[in-house]
């Protein structure tokens, strides 16, 4: 898992820009973190990590920011810590998103392996362990089930 | 164990005497609220999915602003969705293109101290001038409160910003804010409770209060909260007065003197970045009065103070928060200073605020905007300069062509 590092308060206007909030989640993962790192949607591939620093996602509600990141393969993000709104909506779409407070240890292009259950990360560039919150239960619940609304769909199946 | 205003709201909430900072609690929603563009265009496929339906369509209030006035058709299409929808589902609290949703909701009663609601939109804190817990939340979450009628919480710790004596004249809610962004950063609120309190927000008026719980969201707050009182009662016209306990704990406890504090600006591209009028003298190119947390019925009168009887020499744009607030600005005449001035008027919508819709910054220009974030190419270029103030501010800013102190002009 490669890391794509970002800096502090990266905010949902870059993650997913206003102007094309009315189009499909492609046209806005294209232009995803496109005014602070133009190749990142272009070359960022499956399985990667998006590694933030302070205060990751602040701003408005729209889940097309982690629905972004997810549809162009992102398979964990991790920060030193996350705008609580966003947090919700990355967990909710099923996307594992991990506070660590050494996040900035965390250099662009490392190689990571990731355990968001046990909580830690291990830098295989740098041969570093380091700590990180482990995801609730309840929340990890409906991120096995894939998201929020796998997770309903099972829970109305079983009551129905 | 004394509790605090939020911990109340969200004890009541919860189907509990009491509640403890940090314990996972499951609430049932009071309130949920949605616009277009969050709400029934991402609701709708998805409940198809479930088979679901509304839990309460009593309980639902939808909103058109974000995509108003439609320009082109998949705008379009996204309103027809949520006229469509509420028909389908049965919600009859709907408001189609009467204004932003954070000014509509409590503008047509739906709003009393004591309530808990969601909002699909980041500014839902603007409820908790009502003393209502409310906070904003994703569309797939929400499609959670609209099958079960319930949500998760983690009971927050509530940080306490009391402000002794009054606000000058020519310094408001909005620069009350700015000062709080810039010094505690944009996740100083710690996604907590933030509760505003002291004489100086008991002299506010309910829309003024309304800003300050707005840009919680800014300050990094789950929720901003204001106790009711007789300001409140007198607003609604009922309700019951909801505090918290003295000496219930606080994370912090932070104490300013309101009359120390002078207009304030934020540079671009953060909200943060913020410092006394007095330190910036840029060019301008245009002023933007507008948003829900800077066009509602006091913004209005707050530029008209400083706008009557002159003339802006930049582009001057001004969108109504609501159609209500819109027409009492009509009748009592501060709309007319504010066209005398040069003022263009634009639709009671999101509008240039979120980047939606036709008028967008163009490359390079320099913007003074009442709105609440100036992250890069939100209002449009990512070349544009967005700088935020107050009502007054970017009313001296407009007629002096560069950013200004409004006090000069009050005096």
């Amino acid at each position: 898992m490669k890391a794509w590092v970002f800096g502090d308060n990266v905010d949902t206007d870059a993650i997913a820009p206003g102007r094309y909030m009315k189009s499909g989640i492609e046209e806005i993962a294209s232009h995803c973190l496109e005014t602070v790192n133009p190749e990142f949607s272009k070359q960022v591939k499956a399985g990667d990590v998006v590694v933030g620093g302070r205060n990751f996602g602040t701003g408005s509600s729209r889940e097309q920011a982690p629905e972004a990141l997810k549809h162009l393969g992102v398979a964990v993000l991790i920060a030193e810590s996350f705008a609580g709104l966003f947090y919700r909506n990355a967990i909710n779409l099923g996307l594992p998103a991990v506070a660590c407070a050494q996040a900035k240890r965390i250099r662009q292009g490392d190689l990571l392996q990731v355990d968001f259950q046990e909580g830690w990360i291990l830098d295989l560039t740098t041969a570093e362990k380091l700590a990180c919150e482990s995801i609730p239960g309840f929340l990890m619940s409906i991120i096995r089930d894939g998201g929020l609304l796998p997770h309903l769909e099972k829970r109305l199946a079983r009551t129905a | 164990m004394a509790q605090t205003l939020a911990q109340k709201l969200v004890a009541r909430a919860a189907g509990r005497e009491q509640v403890t900072p940090g314990e996972i609690v499951t609430c049932k929603v009071d309130l949920a609220m949605v616009h277009d563009s969050s709400g029934p265009r991402r609701l709708q496929p998805r409940l198809e999915r479930l088979g679901a339906k509304v839990w309460d369509p009593s309980k639902v209030v939808v909103i058109t602003d974000h995509y108003l006035p439609a320009y082109d058709d998949e705008s379009r299409k996204i309103i027809q969705i949520a006229r469509d929808w509420v028909k389908e589902a049965g919600v009859s609290a709907f408001y189609d293109a009467q204004g932003i949703c954070h000014v509509v909701l409590p503008e047509r009663g739906h709003l009393r101290p004591g309530m808990f609601a969601v909002g699909g939109d980041s500014h839902s804190p603007t409820g908790g001038a009502f003393a209502t817990y409310m906070f904003g939340i994703g569309a797939t979450e929400m499609l959670g409160v609209m099958v079960t009628g319930e949500i998760w919480l983690k009971v927050p710790h509530t940080i306490a910003m009391d402000f002794d004596g009054g606000l000058s004249p020519g310094v408001s809610a909005k620069d009350v804010m700015l000062f709080l962004i810039g010094r505690f950063g944009m996740d100083g609120g710690q996604y907590q409770a933030v509760e505003y309190r002291g004489p100086a927000i008991r002299a506010l008026s309910m829309q003024e209060r309304m800003t300050l719980c707005n840009m919680t969201a800014e300050l990094g707050g789950q929720t901003g909260l204001i106790a009711s009182d007789e300001v409140t009662l007198r607003y609604l016209g009922k309700g019951e007065i909801w505090d918290g306990d003295a000496g219930a704990p606080l994370l912090a406890h932070h104490k300013f003197d309101a009359g120390q504090l002078a207009p304030q600006v934020a540079a671009p591209h953060s909200p943060a970045n913020t410092r006394a009028v007095g330190e910036f003298h840029e060019r301008l190119d245009l002023a933007y009065i507008g948003a829900c947390t800077g066009a509602k019925l006091d913004d209005l009168r707050m530029a008209a103070s400083v706008l009557k009887g002159r003339k802006s020499k930049i582009k001057l744009l001004v969108a109504p928060a609501s159609l209500r607030d819109q027409q009492a600005a009509e009748k009592e005449g501060t709309l007319g200073i504010l066209l005398d001035a040069g003022a263009e008027l634009l639709a009671n919508s999101c509008g240039m605020c979120a980047g939606y819709g036709e008028n967008l910054l163009p490359d390079a220009a320099v913007a003074i905007s009442t709105t609440a974030r100036n992250f890069k190419g939100r209002m449009g270029s990512a070349s544009a300069q967005v700088y935020l103030a107050s009502p007054y501010t970017v009313a001296a800013s407009a007629i002096a062509g560069r950013i200004a102190d409004p006090r000069e002009l009050l005096a």
